[in-house]
């Protein structure tokens, strides 16, 4: 079973940077402990939250993509939870959603082709001909 | 026999329902050819005036329009559009988004109030 998810965490504002490297280290270590493979780490930066976390204003916002089973998932939101400059997270599989969003720019693609192949194919089918012939 | 005992019956039911509505007609009437109109006609064009003539532009799903099939709670900026100033979902009635589109809005839109991208309710700013 491999799926991706998408896990969004905010630390506390005051964190150190050191610190933060050793998290996110922490946590690909424990990926891949658990049979999964991270994908890409993205530091958001500081963002200013829409509501109050732990009496906590702002936070460093972390977004880490990970393939791999439910065991994954279930290793790395247990350890977020014991962490304790951790103040949120959300996993979202992004799988399917991927999957539907590359059959809908496959569609249009294809629908593309039908308007403009005929043009383009005809176009390089007559300049072969007269250099095989 | 039992038919004439049958037709009084609904005479007299039907005379209580029909007050109900000319009590309740008012109340109806209200909100709905009141401020609404006035205060929300934003994307609607403008507001009534005078008589039955009114032109309301079609609204039209902005997902649609513009290609957009990747509504993400990640980018809380658009999200933003559809969320009014309390921070609730706007209804589609009132954006012209279509369902499927809505849908997923609105899950995304959940999504990113759980992680704090947009406010529950009462936005501080």
């Amino acid at each position: 079973m491999n799926r991706t998810y998408e896990l969004m965490f905010i630390v506390r504002p005051d964190m150190l940077d050191d610190d933060l490297d050793k998290l996110i280290s922490t946590l690909e270590s424990a990926v891949t402990t658990a049979g999964g493979a991270v994908k890409s780490i993205e530091r958001m930066g500081k963002r200013r939250l829409a509501y109050a976390v732990r009496r906590f204003h702002d936070g460093i916002y972390i977004l880490l993509t990970v393939e791999g089973g439910g065991a994954v998932v279930h290793e790395l939101e247990r350890r977020l939870r014991v962490t304790e400059p951790v103040i949120k997270f959300l996993t979202v599989r992004i799988d399917e959603e991927q999957k539907r969003l590359d059959k809908i720019k496959q569609l249009r693609e294809s629908r593309k082709k039908v308007s403009t192949a005929p043009a383009a194919e005809a176009a390089p089918a007559a300049s072969e001909t007269p250099a095989t012939a | 026999m039992s038919e004439e005992t049958k037709t009084p019956a609904p005479a007299v039911e039907g005379s209580a329902p029909s007050e109900r509505p000319r009590s309740d007609g008012p109340r109806h009437d209200g909100p709905r050819s009141g401020p609404r109109f006035g205060s929300r006609s934003g994307p609607g064009g403008p507001p009534r005036e005078g008589g039955r003539k009114f032109f309301r532009r079609k609204k039209v799903c902005k997902f649609c329009v513009e290609k957009i099939e990747n509504i993400n709670y990640k980018d809380y900026r658009m999200l933003g559009q559809f969320v009014a100033e309390s921070g609730k979902i706007v209804p589609r009635r009132l954006t012209g988004v279509c369902t499927p589109h809505q849908r997923r809005l609105s899950t995304a839109i959940k999504q990113a109030r759980n992680i704090a991208l947009l406010p529950f309710a009462g936005a501080s700013r």
